[in-house]
């Protein structure tokens, strides 16, 4: 049935039409703000989110980088985060949680006008390691803690 | 209402600037307690700091910031009258925007 097939080629044609306007949708910045980076927010492992995120950069433990978070926090969906860095230059501050499914929580940009210092709060799906890694001068330096987790912050 | 609440404090030669947004930031992987279905993914991606309209600072996040997200910057200097606007967009395409004058 010749008018069945034609249909069918046109109707594949419109939804691939349609899907290339929706991720063309996805790319283009939303009012003013630059397209969000969803590549280095993928659902992955640690290392993976590390390669996602930094590239290959080689990245130094510092003790110039400090992280304050709870030792143990009760409710894994609320655990108060402060980085704080005596290195000169800071560009950005990110921080990862090692066994989130999404490991970069945030990856926040700061100009010369703030100081080297950011505080959030974190879900904690499970006990892991938390990571801020700084840039700064160009170079990535990081600190890391343990956080031991009573209750897990995602699914409930 | 605003989604974004601000709250600016100078000492020692430093602005700090907090504030608190209400949002779900769901994460797309809880479930619905009573239906079972999952609650579709809803979180900000980006926020930006300005002062007196430049950019002094922004974030790009995922679904691990908690449900209405924190954050504290602090400003180097700061005088009062200073503008501080601080946006956000999420997901969906949802955004908001609020002013507050440094005193």
């Amino acid at each position: 049935m010749p008018d069945t097939r034609r249909s069918f080629i046109k109707k594949s044609l419109s939804i691939v039409a349609y899907i290339t306007a929706a991720t063309g949708g996805l790319l283009r910045s939303v009012n003013g703000f630059a397209a969000w980076p969803a590549e280095k927010f993928a659902q992955t492992g640690f290392d993976n989110a590390i390669t996602r995120v930094f590239g290959n950069q080689q990245i130094n433990k510092s003790k110039k980088v400090k992280l304050k978070l709870p030792r143990i926090a009760e409710n894994g969906a609320l655990v108060p985060v402060t980085v704080t860095s005596t290195l000169k230059d800071v560009e950005s501050i990110a921080i990862l949680v090692e066994k989130n499914p999404v490991p970069l929580a945030a990856s926040f940009t700061l100009s010369p006008e703030v100081e080297a210092f950011v505080s959030a709060r974190l879900k904690m799906a499970e006990t892991c390691q938390v990571y801020a890694v700084v840039r700064a001068g160009g170079k990535l330096y990081s600190a890391s803690k343990d956080v031991k987790v009573t209750i897990g912050g995602c699914g409930g | 209402m605003s989604t974004i609440k601000i709250r600016t404090k100078r000492k020692d030669g430093i602005t700090q600037i907090r504030t608190l947004i209400s949002h779900p930031m769901e994460t797309g992987r809880a479930r619905d307690k009573k239906t079972g279905e999952f609650i579709p993914a809803q979180f900000i991606q980006q926020l930006t700091i300005q002062l007196n309209d430049k950019a002094i600072a922004s974030a790009e996040m995922g679904a691990s910031i908690s449900k209405d997200p924190y954050f504290a910057f602090q400003l180097k200097g700061g005088e009062p009258g200073d503008k501080i606007t601080i946006s956000w967009h999420d997901n969906l395409g949802n955004t908001d925007s609020a002013e507050s004058i440094i005193k």
